[in-house]
């Protein structure tokens, strides 16, 4: 049987790559696509600790997570194609409207 | 006959009649408006007199409850109203003096484009003077006596795009201001030390006390300032300065207001606490001492003054002054018979003052009147009963009481008689100055133009003959009236009649010394004081029509004295240094500039400067930029997880 702590640490990698691709990509698809990266690294941990401690607890979050995950994409998606449709760019530093 | 259910309606009427003409006269016909203004002061006076038939001394004083008020604990106080003898005296005066007064000012507003709003301000003034009069606490008194205030205020600058009359509505309303504040803390301690402002109340807890004859006590303080207040109200030194100001309303105002009614209100109120004033003699002797100088300066005044109304103001300062003295000396009854007969005359000397006005164009300058005889007939012949009666003349009305003052004043202290008695002959002397030189001589004024006519009335501006002409009807009657009760109005004192009508209320308290052989020093007193009067008129009659250019050589050779007393001793310049300047001094440097604009204005305004700095320095964060906002939120996140890793670590 895999250790517990394999899981873990393929789950930091993952939530890692998730941030580091959140924070230096600039198309907004990527970005979003680094959300989900962050959110699957979470949910293998989840699935790892349920594993181990036979709790199901844990399993059912990891669905909490791909629903919220799911709507997510949704409305997320929705919202770039509007951005898209009007600023006709995908590039994160040129939709700054909000700045002063 | 018992107690009359209807009371209550007395107060209540004009002010209906005030609240149809403020809020509808604006849109209803001036017919309407005189309807309305008339009638409902008409009932009033008419309900006023249904009651004064039926009035039993038996069945006063009478409460009647209107509704609860105020009730705190164990104090209470009521809208609820009182009558007897003396407040009844003063609602008859008041309706019936305002009544008449009311019907002249149809005739001499007519022209007045606020026509509505004046009727409007004279019937609230009549709702807050009954008030003022019926109340049965000295609060809701003081509800009326602030409401007539407000009323003269308005009324006093009624003209209010003139400026002068602006001012000196101002000044009356802060003038006044100072003495309601000796009127309030009067209040005050009433409330503390008796627990009540009911009148029966108060003065059944006051009963017991003795005259505070070795010192001055709680009741002396009481009394003090409630002569302050009466000062204010009154017009008595050193709170005069408002009432000559105040002639700057209309001729009607000043006869309702500035005469026969609110300035009174003082001496009512005096006379209403006399519980307490007979038990404070030091106060009482202030009163008289006030009452005495404040009639013979005014007097003096009086004599340099060339405004027809001026003469007249100075005139009722006088006359209140005499008033005072006669509730000084504890003859309540005689003042409030001065009050009322004074109501009569000096009412009806400035409703003919006002009917002089009117006939001449607009013109106040007595120096270019004169020879008005024939072209007035009627108000000439009213205007010399008053002055008669004012002047002390038996049998007119003024005689009878200002006899009864003189007399009461001789016993209580002959210094008092006499500056009453020179008083009175310069009462004479300035009365029939004012006479002589308006109705005698040659008329010196200047042609009347209808066109320019500040208040020609109606049907009578077509004459074209430029020359003064007689008032209408609807002025000429009332001042017939008013010039009936001038004459007859001082019978009701012979036997002491009024006084014992009035004994219930003020009761057998005041010092009896009228013993039997003091008769013959009454005769001879009365007949001094008659003299004196004759003596002032022949003056007059001297100076102004048998040797007319004397009254200048006079005064040429009087010099300054007589410059201070045309210029009223100086004593609006005086207040305005010693006073006003400080106080507007004061205001501008610390309050203005100080106060406000450094502490108040400051901290605002840089409490709004340092939010917008801070503000600046901070907003550089809300860059816009999505991945600086990521940036900073996985700093944060790492920060905290370092953190809690530290706790574990510390556990």
């Amino acid at each position: 049987m895999v250790p517990l702590s394999y899981y873990l640490v393929l789950s930091g990698i993952l939530f890692a790559c998730g941030v580091t691709g959140f924070l230096i990509k600039r198309n907004i698809i990527t970005i979003f696509m680094s959300i989900e990266l962050m959110l699957n690294g979470v949910n293998l941990s989840f699935v790892a600790f349920a594993a181990h401690w036979h709790a199901l607890a844990g399993q059912v979050f990891v669905f909490f997570v791909m629903v919220v995950a799911a709507a997510e994409a949704t409305v997320g998606l929705a919202i770039i194609i509007s951005v898209y449709r009007t600023r006709e760019t995908l590039n994160i530093d040129q939709v700054n409207l909000l700045k002063l | 006959m018992t107690q009359n259910p209807y009371l209550w309606l007395i107060p209540t009427l004009p002010l209906a009649g005030a609240a149809i003409n403020g809020f509808l006269g604006r849109r209803s016909s001036k017919t309407a408006v005189t309807t309305i203004a008339l009638a409902f002061p008409g009932l009033a006076f008419a309900l006023a007199l249904w009651i004064a038939f039926g009035f039993s001394s038996a069945a006063a004083p009478y409460t009647f409850d209107l509704a609860h008020w105020i009730r705190s604990g164990s104090f209470s106080a009521d809208f609820a109203f009182y009558l007897d003898q003396l407040s009844l005296v003063m609602l008859l005066v008041v309706t019936g003096v305002g009544f008449l007064i009311h019907v002249y000012s149809v005739g001499y507003m007519a022209e007045d484009p606020s026509y509505y709003r004046f009727f409007t301000y004279l019937n609230l003034f009549m709702f807050f003077m009954l008030t003022l009069i019926l109340a049965n606490n000295y609060l809701l008194m003081f509800i009326g006596w602030e409401g007539v205030g407000l009323a003269s205020y308005l009324l006093i600058g009624f003209w209010f795009t003139k400026d002068s009359a602006a001012s000196a509505g101002k000044k009356a309303f802060i003038v006044n201001r100072i003495g309601d504040f000796g009127f309030l803390i009067g209040l005050f301690l009433i409330i503390q030390h008796f627990g009540s402002l009911n009148f029966t109340e108060v003065f059944a807890k006051v009963q017991p006390y003795a005259p505070e004859t070795s010192g001055a006590g709680l009741l002396t303080a009481i009394g003090i300032l409630l002569m302050v207040g009466a000062c204010g109200k009154s017009a008595q030194i050193p709170l005069y300065v408002w009432l000559p100001d105040a002639m700057e309303g209309p001729t009607p105002v000043s006869a309702l207001i500035h005469a026969a009614t609110m300035v009174t209100a003082g001496v009512y109120m005096v006379a209403r606490s006399h519980v307490i004033f007979e038990r404070a003699p030091i106060a009482l002797t202030v009163v008289a001492i006030i009452g005495t100088l404040t009639a013979l300066f005014a007097a003096t005044i009086g004599i340099t003054q060339t405004d027809i109304k001026k003469v007249l103001a100075y005139s009722t300062v006088s006359q209140l002054g005499y008033m005072f003295v006669a509730c000084g000396v504890g003859a309540f009854s005689a003042g409030i018979f001065h009050l009322m007969t004074h109501a009569f005359f000096k009412g009806l000397l400035f409703l003919a003052a006002g009917s002089v006005i009117h006939a001449v164009g607009g013109e106040q300058d007595m120096r270019k009147m004169g020879g008005l005889r024939s072209y007035i007939p009627w108000t000439f012949i009213t205007m010399l009963t008053a002055t008669l009666a004012i002047s002390g003349i038996p049998p007119f009305a003024g005689f009878w009481s200002k006899d009864e003052i003189l007399w009461k004043a001789y016993q209580a202290n002959w210094v008092y008689w006499l500056i009453g008695v020179v008083t009175a002959l310069i009462t004479s002397f300035y009365m029939f100055r004012l006479l002589f030189m308006t109705f005698w001589g040659d008329y010196k004024g200047i042609q009347v133009d209808d066109h320019g006519h500040a208040h020609s009335a109606p049907g009578h501006g077509n004459h074209g003959h430029g020359e003064p002409h007689e008032s209408p009807m609807v002025m000429l009657v009332p001042l017939m009236i008013l010039a009936l009760l001038s004459v007859v109005g001082g019978l009701v004192g012979i036997h002491n009649g009024f006084e014992h009508f009035l004994e219930p209320v003020f009761g057998s308290e005041f010092p009896k010394t009228i013993t039997e052989g003091s008769g013959n020093t009454e005769w001879l007193l009365m007949g001094v004081s008659v003299l004196f009067a004759l003596a002032g008129a022949v003056i007059a009659y001297i100076l102004y029509v048998s040797k007319p250019y004397l009254p200048e050589k006079i005064a040429a050779s009087l010099g300054n004295l007589y410059e201070a007393v045309l210029n009223k001793y100086y004593v609006d310049e005086l207040y305005a240094k010693l006073f006003v300047k400080p106080l507007v001094d004061g205001s501008t440097a610390i309050l203005w500039q100080g106060v406000d604009r450094k502490v108040i204005d400051d901290s605002v305004n840089n409490a709004a400067d340092g939010a917008r700095h801070l503000s600046d320095e901070v907003r550089h964060m809300q860059s816009g930029n999505l991945r600086s906002y990521a940036g900073w939120i996985a700093a944060g996140a790492a920060v905290l997880i370092a953190y809690m890793i530290w706790l574990g670590v510390g556990q």
